[in-house]
């Protein structure tokens, strides 16, 4: 099945997710669709899949416009797409995840389903119990279970959205060989949604870049990694921005600390960041860099290990302990973490202030004001926050931090904002820097890692290397790293 | 911009035309007057001064626990367990009151005191299940509306059976002493509770505008993980604003007990802390309007007692009226919203989707 795209648009806010994206699809190709994250990538998909509506564009399939709303209506029209965590449910037995869905009547009809089921495990060499609760499977498992389920469903373009994060080595060469068979046999046509650029070399035929809401190019395969990274990060390198300064004692400490999320573990983990020094994480999204992050702040409990700041021990301290020790740490979802929808600027800064069980709301207004000016903040003391732009929270979010933190941790600290509004923030974090602050970030810039970092940590599936030369690093080294492909030279 | 104040007003008066039309149309489905019936509860409020003392008395209770459920609320909190505040504060006060010997002023005062205690103590065990356990605040709210009506039956039933016999109706009436005294046989309503009533008001917006604590649960209410991340002790800030709302429904419930009833007795809060629920939908969460939609859905109630009377008709035909207003009027809210979003089409209407009351994250403390 061909499935084309034909200018598609989306708009969040003042965000361009989608901006005229065109792409096409042959029937029995594998592309791969690479992108950072806020690449637009997941909006994308979502539009195809029909999770979302796109504010303008056309969908094609076989050389006719389509339109749907909804995933039902998507799956009609052939498209199906594999959630990162699958769509099934959990109190469920793998048939009866096979079955919901399926047209027919009120009967389900059990003996052929369990036909269908066991054919099509058959065919791709998928072993699954047909009567064991979804609960007992891995993620890969059930990831099969939902291809076959949609396969059942008669889809004919698969979209997967990084569908080898959590899965085990030989579950994924199983996952891939399945979907070659699909490509070729089956013609169909498959969308690989990726971080990582090894699945997209061994497995597509082509490969689409997003940057920024834009495609920003297409390679066919094979393509060397330096291509695709050079198109995913786009400018060369700049240099490292600041003459490095002395570094003084150590603010925060790891010790052989093992972080456990979802998809990924971190182990055995040591980290030191001494006064004066920026720490700069890079990785993809889900590698295992924000649990280092929050390990540090306190949000992320450690599984074992020890964390200490200014030298005193806070395992298992909350995240109010390490605020009281000056520890201060921004997220990247400004509105989700961070600020208060439906407050106004003057309540955040009261919020922040501590001055005593009485508000005094005329010196709150008075300090909001001085602080709006001070940190070029466009927008009222009384408006509420969600009216700020992008750039304007961000600049209220550092106006919020406590002036002389121990540590400050900020997950991608200039997101969504502009050239000029970036290097504002970093003329402030630098500032706090000179007078002994330590600074640990994430970034998915290259170039900002690199200009602002004294040493950058790469996190790849839980795994660190650490580039302590950054000043001789270059776009094609960090690009290979992020990528995984440390752990071949580590080797 | 004329014509949105138009619609505003508009979406606030529809609500109330439509709840009372769709009202007379079920009188007239019974075969009543709805004319008649109205007359009857106009009759049933303001007939006299007696009349108006049946009204505030319903209003007293009510008002606290509305008050109090706005504290909540605005901590993004669903205290449904206000009931059960309520019914433990009419215990403790209950117990003060079959127990102690002190001259009357003080052991109203201990009373009261205790009352404030139970309700509180009763609402933190809704706050303990919710940041420690995990048990959503609905659910073990309802757990322990059940458990506190349990108690007192147990206790109507048991211990404090009256000498002549347990029927399980009410307990033996308290010493007089331990009662609250009346303003005059004319208009029998306790004066300090009133004067209560309107400290409890002034107390909650002053909390509420001019305090930190008051800021952090609006914070905590509207965005709990950023509250936290902006060092909001937001575990703390649930947990008291649950106890705060339990010592306001306690005093609530021992109203009921101290003065409505002289005695305890099995479902003692009459479901004034559901009532209050609904008044405190009905005004979005703004204080000021509490005393005049508490008052509204009081003359309701008591106005409603003289409907059997008058033309023997079930009382419950106030639930009726006051179910329909509300659920109008947040249908009113809700089409209205709808109406906003798509004639403010701006490019940040979908960031600030924010909805009135958010359920704080359990999980705000590990993030």
């Amino acid at each position: 099945m061909d499935l084309e795209l034909k200018h598609i648009h989306k708009r969040f806010g003042h965000v361009h997710a989608n901006d005229d994206i065109s792409l096409m699809v042959r029937g029995g190709s594998i592309v791969g669709v690479l992108g950072e994250n806020g690449a637009g990538k997941s909006t994308l998909m979502k539009i195809v899949s029909g999770f979302q509506c796109a504010d303008s564009g056309e969908i094609w399939v076989d050389g006719r416009r389509t339109s749907y709303r909804g995933p039902q209506a998507a799956i009609a029209s052939g498209i199906g797409m594999l959630q990162q965590d699958p769509l099934d449910v959990p109190a469920f037995t793998v048939i009866e995840n096979f079955v919901y869905g399926q047209p027919g009547g009120l009967l389900l009809g059990r003996r052929t389903a369990h036909e269908r089921l066991s054919r099509l495990c058959q065919r791709f060499g998928f072993e699954l119990n047909p009567d064991a609760p979804i609960a007992q499977l891995s993620i890969g498992q059930r990831q099969q279970l939902e291809i076959m389920r949609l396969l059942a469903l008669g889809v004919k373009t698969l979209i997967l959205d990084e569908p080898t994060t959590g899965i085990s080595a030989e579950q994924k060469s199983m996952l891939f060989q399945a979907l070659r068979e699909l490509a070729k046999q089956d013609g169909m046509s498959v969308l690989l949604v990726s971080h990582k650029l090894e699945d997209v070399i061994s497995l597509c035929d082509e490969v689409v870049v997003l940057r920024a809401g834009k495609v920003v190019g297409v390679l066919p395969m094979p393509a060397t990694a330096k291509q695709i990274v050079s198109l995913m990060f786009g400018q060369e390198l700049a240099s490292q921005a600041q003459a490095p300064v002395a570094l003084g004692e150590p603010k925060i400490r790891l010790e052989n600390a093992t972080l456990r999320g979802k998809r990924v573990t971190v182990e055995n983990f040591n980290l030191d960041i001494r006064a004066g020094e920026v720490v700069g994480l890079a990785g993809l999204e889900g590698s295992g860099q924000e649990l280092i992050i929050r390990a540090c702040v306190g949000l992320t409990k450690l599984a074992r290990g020890r964390v200490l700041v200014d030298g005193k021990e806070k395992t298992g301290k909350p995240y109010r302990d390490f605020l009281g020790c000056g520890v201060a740490f921004g997220a990247a979802g400004r509105l989700e973490e961070g600020l208060i929808g439906g407050l106004t600027l003057t309540e955040h800064v009261a919020l922040t202030e501590n001055t005593g069980q009485m508000l005094n709301w005329g010196e709150a207004r008075q300090h909001t004001e001085a602080k709006l000016k001070h940190y070029n903040v466009r927008g009222l003391p009384e408006s509420p926050v969600e009216a700020l732009s992008g750039g304007n929270q961000q600049r209220l979010l550092m106006a919020l931090l406590p002036r002389q933190p121990v540590l400050l941790a900020l997950e991608q600290p200039t997101r969504g904002l502009d050239v000029d509004s970036a290097q504002w923030i970093w003329k402030q974090l630098l500032a706090r820097r000179e007078s002994g602050t330590a600074i640990l970030f994430t970034s998915p810039e290259l170039d900002e890692l690199v200009a602002y970092s004294d040493r950058i940590l790469v996190v790849y599936a839980g795994l660190v290397y650490e580039i302590t030369d950054v000043g001789s690093t270059t776009i094609d080294e960090l690009g290979r790293l992020i990528g995984g492909q440390f752990i071949v030279a580590a080797d | 911009m004329k014509s949105r104040t138009v619609l505003q007003i508009s979406f606030f008066i529809l609500p109330i035309i439509v709840s009372l039309a769709i009202t007379a149309v079920l009188i007239v489905a019974v075969g009543s007057d709805p004319r008649e019936v109205f007359e009857a509860v106009w009759q049933g409020a303001f007939r006299n001064s007696n009349a108006f003392a049946g009204v505030v008395n319903f209003w007293i209770p009510l008002v606290l626990c509305s008050m109090g459920l706005i504290i909540t609320f605005t901590a993004g909190l669903w205290n449904i367990g206000v009931e059960g505040q309520m019914v433990m504060g009419a215990i403790f006060a209950s117990w003060a009151a079959r127990t102690l010997v002190l001259p009357p002023p003080v052991l109203v005062g201990v009373e009261i005191g205790l009352a404030m205690l139970g309700g509180a103590l009763w609402a933190g065990l809704v706050g303990l299940l919710k940041t420690r356990l995990g048990v959503h605040e609905i659910f073990g709210g309802v757990a322990l509306n059940s458990l506190a009506n349990v108690a007192a039956i147990y206790l109507i039933a048991g211990p404090w059976q009256p000498p002549e016999g347990g029927s399980a109706q009410a307990t033996a009436p308290f010493p007089a002493d331990s009662l609250l005294p009346p303003v005059s046989a004319e208009f029998p309503v306790n004066l300090l509770a009133v004067v209560i009533v309107f400290i409890a008001i002034a107390a909650v917006i002053i909390a509420l505008r001019g305090t930190r604590w008051g800021l952090e649960l609006r914070a905590t209410g509207k965005n709990p993980r950023s509250a936290l991340l902006l060092g909001v002790p937001t575990t703390r800030s649930a947990v008291s604003a649950l106890m705060v709302c339990g010592m306001l429904a306690g005093i609530g419930g021992a109203y009921r007990v101290l003065f409505t009833y002289s005695s305890l007795r099995p479902f003692v809060s009459g479901g004034i802390g559901f009532l209050g629920l609904l008044v405190v939908l009905l005004v979005a969460v703004k204080a000021l309007w509490v005393p005049f939609v508490s008052l509204l859905f009081a003359v309701i109630l008591a106005g409603s007692t003289r409907l059997r009377v008058a033309l023997q008709l079930d009382q419950s035909l106030a639930g009726v009226v006051q179910g329909m207003l509300v659920l109008l009027v947040l249908l009113a809210n809700g089409l209205r919203q709808r109406f906003m979003e798509r004639d403010s089409r701006r490019p940040e209407a979908e960031t600030r989707d924010y909805p009135l009351i958010t359920r704080p994250d359990t999980e705000a403390e590990n993030v």
